[in-house]
């Protein structure tokens, strides 16, 4: 089989064409249950997570409530926003600017007690390289740009 | 001075931008001769790179009454890591980006003598068109020699992730790829104004693909090692917004790269190559868009500033929109080139194309998603590892088994005889999948799937030589087997890494000893330590498997300007892999926690991305030998 010069475009066009439908179909399935949402410890309260499935919670890691578990690697702590708080558990080096009354986010998912298992942890870095997650939550950042000026 | 003389070099180049402009697509009597419009070009470069050259000296001399200096650098600071401190935040990194573009558009004047004249000169145009834009992104809202009165005390200095050897290689190696891939966009917009796309316009813009391709992959190779170890997470890659902007141009320039040979050997795809042009730059400025906007959360995005992001989306709309609005226009006019059968060359390139189309739009999509989602619900959301891994891996696969059967076919037309030279690779890769499945249980499809292509590709990719002389096989097709055989060679880093991988977190007092993989590793003492603006608690740790100790020494460190905590890694290489580990913090009773990892066979990973860049150095190399030879025998 030979493609004649004009029919050969077309084929090309509707393989282009295939290319693109296939992607975006193949994107949407995907997305469709591996796209991880950001919850407020509010919307958890609320029972907007459903346990099993991967989502990120944000917000400030209460005072007083870090404790530390016998193996020496698990911590225990709650993070809230003035509205409600959800107890975390997480196994693993916490990141260095992680503390009690500064802004995190976990990586996890909930169980079916209502605790958090955190995969991972993500703290507020230095002002200038803050997510944005945290960045209303301070204006902090603005501050230390004043004062460098 | 040096400031001023840095901004004003910008200026003149601005306008010479423009000058250019004029001259290349001016009406008729007032359209400049090509020979002028190449001079004003290199002008134009050269200011650029005096301009990138101030911004150097000021940080050289920690000149803290420049804005940026105050707010990036420190007095204190290592000298190397002050000088590619210029390049370690938005403005300068810009700067360095107009730069080479510029750079590149005085190199397309300079390099380009064989090429049609209209067409070079309407490419020039286009570049010139490119980098006014980006002048004026420079100068109206990210200006790098800014004053700062009165001037600062002390600089605010560098994030210390960023104190690294990477921030001396890493940047600018991206930037090369991603801006040389604008020359191939400049010269895709001249072809279709001029109606001129055959193999010479191919041959003139393959050099351009290659070039900007191999630094695009020696950039991600490197970046995904400089990740690895100093962010002490034990990973390679995250699929993190700006990992992925540098990863979706790579997917197009690697497309354009074997459309662009199609277009230079047998004159075939013409539109579709110019479109695969338009594309890769596209998908540079998409990524130049995500990582300095600031929408994104990562390292790379610096101070957020949300009038940058709309001034560079603006640009971005404007360029792509005008490219293909032209497109749309003008590629209905040209000739179709010569036919080719279904089983030949040509169709198997086109499938390879279709391939790396399909994972960049899936990339794409599920990089842009959560953006999207957000600026139209409210709703925050991430994608990640999971998405990415299940959606863009199997179809990664099924390109590297289309790997396999191209080279062994002929162009326009072939009868598949040497098809059957496959089975025997193809007989590798089953075993390899099947001994995957038995002494590995369990979950992991795609990894051990991914070994078995691997050891079929890697057998596979030395196919084409067979027959052939080896002392005369030309140089290019070496560069094809080698570069295919990097494609193995990562393939089974990743695969073996993700399934093998033996991770052990504990707490430890000195004098313990852990179990990690085949090691078994004891945590003799922790020491201060401290460097020229860091101190830090350092562990050592003796690793023995079998006979002989390794020494290693992973670091917390603690950073004065600007005040901040790091992991320092330690990492142990050996001939099956790669031993990594971290010290954490020190819990209450007297015990550190240490996260250890043992990744047999990770170096592979980076081990093939060097091969690829390689084979894309050799295909450079023989081209222009051949070239060479060529002119001589005139």
């Amino acid at each position: 089989m030979i493609f004649k010069p004009k029919h050969q475009r077309l084929v090309l066009i509707a393989i282009a064409g295939v290319a693109v439908v296939a992607a975006v179909l193949l994107a949407m399935l995907g997305l469709k249950d591996r796209a991880a949402y950001f919850y407020t410890p509010a919307e958890i309260a609320a029972g907007k997570a459903t346990p099993g499935e991967a989502v990120r919670l944000g917000g400030m890691v209460e005072k007083g409530s870090i404790e530390h578990l016998p193996d020496g690697v698990t911590i225990r702590f709650r993070v809230g926003d003035g509205k409600a708080e959800v107890p975390v558990l997480f196994r693993g080096i916490v990141p260095d600017l992680f503390r009690e009354g500064s802004g995190a986010v976990a990586e996890g998912r909930m169980s079916a007690d209502g605790t958090f298992v955190a995969d991972n942890i993500l703290a507020k870095h230095d002002e200038r390289y803050m997510p944005p997650e945290l960045g209303n939550e301070t204006a902090e950042h603005k501050a230390a740009k004043t004062v460098a000026r | 001075m040096i400031a001023e003389a840095g901004l004003a070099a910008l200026w003149l180049a601005a306008a010479l931008a423009l000058f250019q402009i004029f001259l290349a697509f001016a009406p008729g009597p007032l359209r400049g001769e090509t020979r002028v419009i190449r001079s004003v070009a290199i002008a134009q470069g050269a200011l650029t790179a005096f301009a990138m050259l101030m911004l150097l000296l000021v940080f050289a001399r920690t000149d803290l009454s420049v804005l940026l200096v105050a707010e990036n650098s420190h007095s204190a600071k290592p000298w190397l890591y002050k000088v590619a401190g210029a390049w370690g935040n938005h403005e300068g990194s810009m700067l360095l980006w107009v730069t080479i573009l510029g750079i590149a558009g005085a190199a397309l004047a300079i390099f380009s003598r064989r090429m049609e004249e209209r067409t070079l000169a309407a490419a020039l145009g286009a570049q010139a068109t490119l980098a006014l834009g980006f002048f004026a992104f420079l100068l109206f809202s990210s200006n790098p020699f800014a004053r700062l009165f009165p001037p600062a005390f002390e600089g605010r200095g560098l994030n210390p992730l960023l104190q690294d050897p990477g921030l001396v290689f890493h940047p600018p190696t991206l930037y090369f790829g991603y801006v040389g891939l604008s020359v191939a966009f400049s010269l895709a917009v001249g072809a279709l104004l001029t109606g001129r796309v055959d193999s010479a316009l191919a041959k003139a813009m393959r050099p351009w693909v290659l070039g900007a391709w191999i630094f695009l992959t020696l950039g991600i190779t490197a970046g995904s090692y400089w990740a690895y170890y100093e962010l002490g997470w034990g990973g390679w890659w995250f699929w993190d917004p700006v990992e992925n902007a540098s990863l979706m141009p790579w997917l197009a320039a690697t497309a354009l790269l074997h459309s662009v040979n199609v277009l230079a050997a047998r004159d075939s795809l013409r539109a579709w190559t110019i479109m695969l042009a338009m594309i890769a730059f596209s998908m540079s400025m998409v990524g130049t868009f995500l990582v300095r906007s600031g929408i994104l959360t990562s390292v790379h995005a610096f101070a957020v500033d949300p009038k940058r992001g709309t001034f560079l989306l603006a640009l971005l709309a404007t360029y792509v929109g005008a490219a293909f609005f032209l497109f749309a226009f003008r590629s209905g006019k040209l000739a179709e080139g010569p036919p080719f059968e279904l089983v030949s060359r040509e169709t198997a390139l086109v499938g390879n194309n279709l391939l790396l189309s399909v994972i960049l739009g899936v990339v794409f999509v599920g990089t842009l998603y959560p953006l999207f989602v957000e600026a139209i619900t409210g709703t925050k959301l991430s994608v990640g590892a999971p998405y990415f891994d299940s959606v863009a891996g199997p179809i990664a696969l099924l390109l590297a088994l289309l790997v396999c059967v191209g080279p062994l076919l002929n162009w326009k037309r072939d009868g598949g005889e040497r098809l059957k030279r496959l089975a025997i690779p193809a007989l590798v890769g089953v075993t390899v999948i099947v001994i995957a499945v038995v002494v590995v249980p369990g979950t992991g499809i795609l990894s051990k799937a991914g070994l078995g292509v691997a050891a079929m590709l890697g057998v596979a990719c030395f196919l084409p030589l067979i027959g052939r002389r080896l002392r005369r096989t030309p140089l290019n097709t070496w560069a094809m087997v080698v570069a295919h055989f990097g494609v193995a060679v990562a393939i089974a880093g990743m695969s073996a890494s993700s399934l093998l991988t033996k991770e052990v977190l504990t707490a430890a007092r000195p004098g313990e000893q852990v179990a990690v993989g085949p090691w078994l590793v004891e945590f003799s003492s922790v020491t201060p330590a401290a460097g020229p603006n860091w101190t830090a608690l350092e562990a050592e740790l003796r690793a023995s498997k079998g006979s002989g100790v390794s020494v290693l020494k992973p670091q917390a460190r603690y950073y004065t300007d600007p005040p901040t905590e790091t992991n320092e890694s330690a990492i142990l290489t050996t001939f099956s892999g790669q031993l990594y580990t971290v010290i954490g913090k020190p819990a209450e009773d007297g015990r550190w926690q240490l996260r250890l990892w043992w990744k047999p066979l990770i170096t592979l990973i980076w081990l093939g991305g060097a091969l690829i860049a390689l084979g894309g150095f050799l295909a450079l190399v023989g081209r222009a030998w051949r070239g060479w030879r060529k002119e001589r025998e005139r």
